[in-house]
């Protein structure tokens, strides 16, 4: 069953809307379970995220799992975001997630991956945090 | 509970069940209520020990040896295709092909039927179609510029037949439809279908997965051409389907798979095709699940299917009127439970059917969530999300069924 941070997160999304001037916009959409999820980051010069804001539609595994990546990106680096691994998000999410749910699960790190490989075309040295 | 005293149930579910082992699992403490049929069913022991006799007694490869075995496998295998033809009315083992599952004998049909076909050809589909009734035609109709069409829903789940007549022409080639739908549970009327598909002068390939489990199928009676049907969504194991051909049309056709006895002669720039259906079959075939399929037909045969529907549709009624009631559940299909196979899909527009699905299965309860492999219906009726559906059996009584009612306003309650 569902913890309740999952459905806390569920029903009250932190960070929920829309950036202006964003330094990446990235959307990406599970077909088999209509999970859609778009990712914003607003990035400074010195590679940190100053703000993290996600739009989505789906099952509260995933729109839960994205409230607590954006929530947790803000203030990082975007090297330290980079080596979130799929561990990190099943910590967050804190209960066992069968095979056909991992994706579910982590369609918001795939979209914040994806949109870390945009970034770092744009701007590699930003992403990799080889600038002070 | 006494006023359902008076539900008799057309089959004796208490002991059916106890031919079903799996059934007695508990699943995060709780007995398991497995309401996931129209994927797949469970085995009997029958099938299950049917399947192992054959393995530990009389396995051999079929139509090669001359040896005591390899006659034995073969008597057995084609034992099977007589039962098999036999259980949907066809007129002799020579019209009854098996392949690995429905999809595979949907593709067999497609491929064999478009080969004769020229651009501009047509075939016509229904937006209740599964995946597997559709990508292959689509796929074919790419190829050999064949241009595929599809007849609409109404809002009570049917198909609208005059929109159907209104597609067939004389370039109409193949009309290709569900006999009961994996989503919305609707029985279509084949006969009448195939009649209209005839006066236009086309072939009717019939997808019978989700009838052949749960409605008495007359192959002749339906008049289609073609129809085809999955073992392991009928009690028998995986691996095993078949197809049913009407014997001058599948001695015209093209074979499908070749390789081994599927041919009568072969020499180093031509080949000569064996008898039906080998014709249809390439390779070695799935013995023991034809044994295991002969052995579940054999058991439904025994059940009486006209029993297996009344009893689904208790259930189903039971259900339908149990979720109707609800706010915030929205039944999708014929409201009728009489125009329904045993399954019941609904929208619950406050929880995704996954997480739906979660919640039930934390209470041991196994249903589908999703888009049921059907995308085009799922954006015909515009569900963003898919559905949830129950699907039901010979063995699921009315206590599991308000078993799952229970939990879904247990869900809704969570999601609220």
């Amino acid at each position: 069953m569902y913890a309740e941070n999952i459905l806390d997160h569920y029903k009250n999304p932190r960070n929920k809307g829309v950036l202006e001037n964003p330094s990446v916009t990235h959307e990406e959409f599970n077909p088999l379970c209509g999970d859609r999820i778009r990712l914003q980051l607003k990035v400074d010069a010195q590679g940190t995220i100053v703000c993290a804001r996600f739009l989505g539609t789906g099952c509260a595994i995933s729109q839960a799992s994205a409230s607590m990546l954006v929530e947790q990106a803000e203030g990082k680096t975007l090297k330290e975001v980079r080596a979130w691994s799929k561990e990190d998000v099943l910590d967050w999410l804190g209960i066992p997630i069968g095979p056909v749910r991992l994706k579910c699960a982590l369609l918001a790190l795939d979209t914040l991956k994806n949109a870390l490989e945009i970034l770092n075309k744009m701007n590699p040295s930003v992403v990799q945090g080889a600038r002070p | 509970m006494k006023a359902r005293a008076t539900v008799h149930s057309a089959l004796d579910v208490e002991r059916i069940r106890r031919d079903f082992p799996i059934l007695s699992l508990k699943v995060n403490a709780r007995p398991l209520v497995y309401l996931d049929n129209a994927a797949t069913t469970q085995k009997p022991l029958q099938v299950l020990n049917a399947m192992q006799g054959y393995y530990t007694l009389s396995n051999a490869n079929v139509h090669r040896g001359i040896h005591y075995l390899s006659a034995r496998a073969t008597e057995l295998y084609e034992d099977a295709h007589i039962r098999a033809a036999q259980f949907f009315g066809a007129k002799s083992m020579q019209e009854m092909v098996f392949t690995k599952n429905a999809t595979e004998a949907l593709n067999l049909a497609a491929y064999s039927l478009t080969q004769s076909l020229r651009p501009g050809d047509e075939i016509v589909l229904t937006f209740m179609e599964h995946h597997s009734n559709i990508v292959p035609w689509q796929q074919l109709a790419l190829q050999r510029g064949l241009k595929v069409r599809f007849v609409p829903i109404q809002s009570n789940g049917q198909l609208d037949v005059h929109v159907l007549d209104e597609m067939l022409s004389e370039r109409t080639k193949i009309v290709g439809v569900v006999h009961a739908s994996n989503v919305l549970g609707t029985i279509n009327d084949v006969k009448s279908i195939a009649r209209r598909a005839h006066k236009a002068g086309a072939k009717v390939v019939v997808d019978g997965a989700q009838s052949a489990p749960h409605v008495k199928v007359d192959v002749r009676e339906l008049d289609c051409d073609f129809f085809a049907f999955s073992g392991h969504k009928m009690l028998g194991p995986t691996g095993i389907g078949g197809l049913y051909g009407k014997q001058e049309l599948l001695e015209r056709l093209p074979p499908f798979l070749f390789g081994g006895d599927m041919i009568r002669e072969v020499h180093a720039t031509h080949s000569k095709w064996n008898d039906l259906p080998w014709k249809f079959e390439a390779g070695t075939p799935p013995i023991a699940e034809a044994v295991g399929l002969h052995a579940a037909m054999d058991y439904l045969n025994a059940l009486d299917l006209d029993r297996v529907h009344a009893h689904e549709q208790m259930l189903v009624f039971r259900a339908l009127n149990g979720l109707a009631k609800m706010p915030g559940v929205h039944v999708l299909g014929p409201l009728d439970a009489r125009a329904r196979t045993g399954l019941v899909s609904f929208e619950t527009p406050s929880v995704h059917p996954h997480d739906l699905a979660e919640v039930l299965n934390a209470q041991g309860i196994g249903i589908r969530g999703g888009h049921h492999c059907a995308m085009p219906l799922a954006e015909h009726l515009n569900l963003k999300n898919g559905s949830a559906r129950a699907s039901f059996y010979v063995y699921n009584s009315l206590s599991e069924v308000d078993a799952l009612l229970a939990g879904v306003k247990k869900a809704l309650k969570l999601f609220g």
